[in-house]
């Protein structure tokens, strides 16, 4: 029962929204857009689950003592903060009033807190793709030279500098130009190997939902079969 | 005279499609049929697959834990499911080695679906009393939250091996120099193709697309799973073909000029369009 029962749900709905790919006919037609209602039902109810265990891992850390407790103390708090404030609507005018609007206690926290929080790890990303394009375009390797020329016409081709670097190569040479090269080597083996790529996720989809719609992959389900 | 409407059960519009798609999907099932009925099957290794045993094994020599991430999307997501199905397989290794493993998820329904995975690994490997649902434990939604969380589990908890696998976004390339900068090994899958170069660049490791739905087929070894990645290779083919045809055409028709050749060349790549 344990995961017969799974799997042949899986199996209705599997077939039914492939078939409502080709029917354009009530109820198929609208089984999509149900089912994706259904699936945040479903989500709503495990956040639940989701912000129990958040509490508890922590409070456990917290009472044990563990090692970095102190984060935790800021994470329980973090999370009760914003979750009193957003069920009570603090701050709003009146109870009907959005949890997210501009006068609330919710919106106030978030964009003076979370939101620098969130630039901040975001803005870390320029100095690792600086630290990773150091290492990938070192050219110790016939590959790893290509990459770099690639690179660099690109990078060129796509500011002003390149542009005039070029400029004055003759009609008959314009193919040479930088931002020409540039718009070439993007727009045609990046993106004939994207294709390929992209061609290879479809079939490994298509493969994957045959192989979950019949029953075949089941690990997903806590593996084995029923006794 | 009266003109009625009514909604048609067939849009001919897709017809294409499901020509397409019945192949496709005849072909992956007669190769999983033959392939369970005892046929060889012979799949390419996959390095990055190979790896995780080294891994696996470098974290138990160093004492240290396995860090695993299944991704930023919910079950609804095909990738996550498959990095669910890989963090199993791996699951069952560090039962094997009696070594640490570490799934945080940004989703309460992966958590759930993670930790029966992972249970029953432990439980096929024979070490149920290894396994802890603190293991794999849900921290947020948001995306960086998510991302300030790994990071610092990363640099204080200093995992010997990190292992990327499912959909990943902007914090991929912030995950994986992290898990660079504490010497970690990585391996990464993703079916993201903007984010495959920057797990190629800091990871040890990487599964490029396809080859991320094929690891669970790789690392079972069940027949079953093997003969689908066979008919998969069927889609290959016609896609090979269709491209080699559509070429042909296509210089056919800017070479000869003719009216002819150009309608047969715009009839051919209508057989393969969408139509959504």
């Amino acid at each position: 029962m344990k995961t017969s029962v799974p799997i042949a749900v899986t199996f209705l709905v599997g077939t039914s929204l492939v078939l409502a790919i080709f029917i354009p006919h009530t109820p198929f037609s609208t089984l999509d857009e149900h089912f994706s209602v259904w699936f945040n039902i479903l989500a709503c109810f495990a956040f639940t689950l989701g912000g129990g265990n958040l509490l508890k891992t922590h409070l456990t850390k917290i009472g044990r003592r563990e090692r970095d407790w102190q984060y935790s103390v800021v994470t329980v708090g973090g999370f009760l903060v914003m979750l009193v404030a957003g069920l009570f609507k603090l701050g709003a005018p009146s109870w009907d009033y959005d949890y997210i609007g501009r006068e609330t206690w919710f919106k106030h926290i978030y964009d003076a807190t979370f939101t620098p929080l969130q630039a901040t790890m975001f803005s870390l990303l320029a100095f690792f793709v600086a630290s990773a394009s150091y290492r990938a375009f070192r050219a110790k390797t016939r590959e790893a030279t290509l990459l770099l020329i690639a690179a660099a016409v690109i990078l060129l081709g796509r500011t002003p500098l390149g542009h005039v670097l070029t400029a004055w190569l003759p009609e008959p040479l314009a193919f040479l130009q930088i931002s020409n090269l540039s718009t070439w080597i993007l727009g045609v083996p990046n993106l004939a190997g994207q294709r390929a790529i992209l061609i290879g996720i479809a079939l490994g989809i298509i493969s994957s939902a045959i192989k979950l719609i019949l029953g075949i992959e089941r690990s997903h389900l806590g593996g084995g079969r029923d006794a | 005279m009266d003109a009625t409407s009514a909604q048609a059960w067939f849009n001919p519009a897709k017809a294409n499609l499901l020509v397409i798609a019945a192949l496709v999907v005849a072909a992956i099932v007669w190769s999983i049929a033959r392939a369970r009925g005892g046929a060889p099957v012979k799949i390419r290794r996959i390095a990055g697959l190979d790896a995780i045993e080294e891994a696996v094994g470098r974290a138990t020599e160093m004492g240290r834990s396995v860090l695993y991430v299944c991704g930023m999307r919910d079950m609804d997501n095909v990738q996550t499911i498959a990095g669910v199905t890989i963090l199993g397989a791996i699951a069952r290794k560090t039962a094997e080695y009696d070594t640490r493993l570490l799934a945080p998820t940004c989703r309460s329904l992966v958590m759930s679906t993670a930790r029966e995975t992972v249970r029953a690994s432990y439980l096929a490997a024979g070490r149920p009393d290894l396994y802890s649902d603190d293991m794999i434990y849900y921290v947020t939604d948001e995306q960086f939250g998510y991302v300030a969380h790994l990071d610092g589990l990363m640099v204080r908890q200093k995992p010997a091996t990190c292992i990327y696998m499912g959909p990943f976004f902007a914090e991929s390339l912030i995950l994986a120099e992290t898990g660079n900068s504490i010497g970690a090994i990585q391996v990464a899958g993703t079916a993201m193709p903007t984010q495959l170069p920057f797990f190629v660049a800091a990871c040890d490791y990487t599964l490029i697309g396809e080859e991320l739905f094929a690891a669970s087929a790789y690392l079972s070894r069940d027949p079953g799973m093997m003969g689908s990645l066979k008919g998969q290779d069927f889609g290959k083919l016609i896609a090979m073909g269709a491209i080699a045809i559509g070429v042909l055409l296509e210089t056919a028709r800017v070479l000869t000029g003719s009216g002819g050749i150009a309608s047969i060349s715009t009839a051919f790549i209508r057989l393969f369009a969408l139509n959504f």
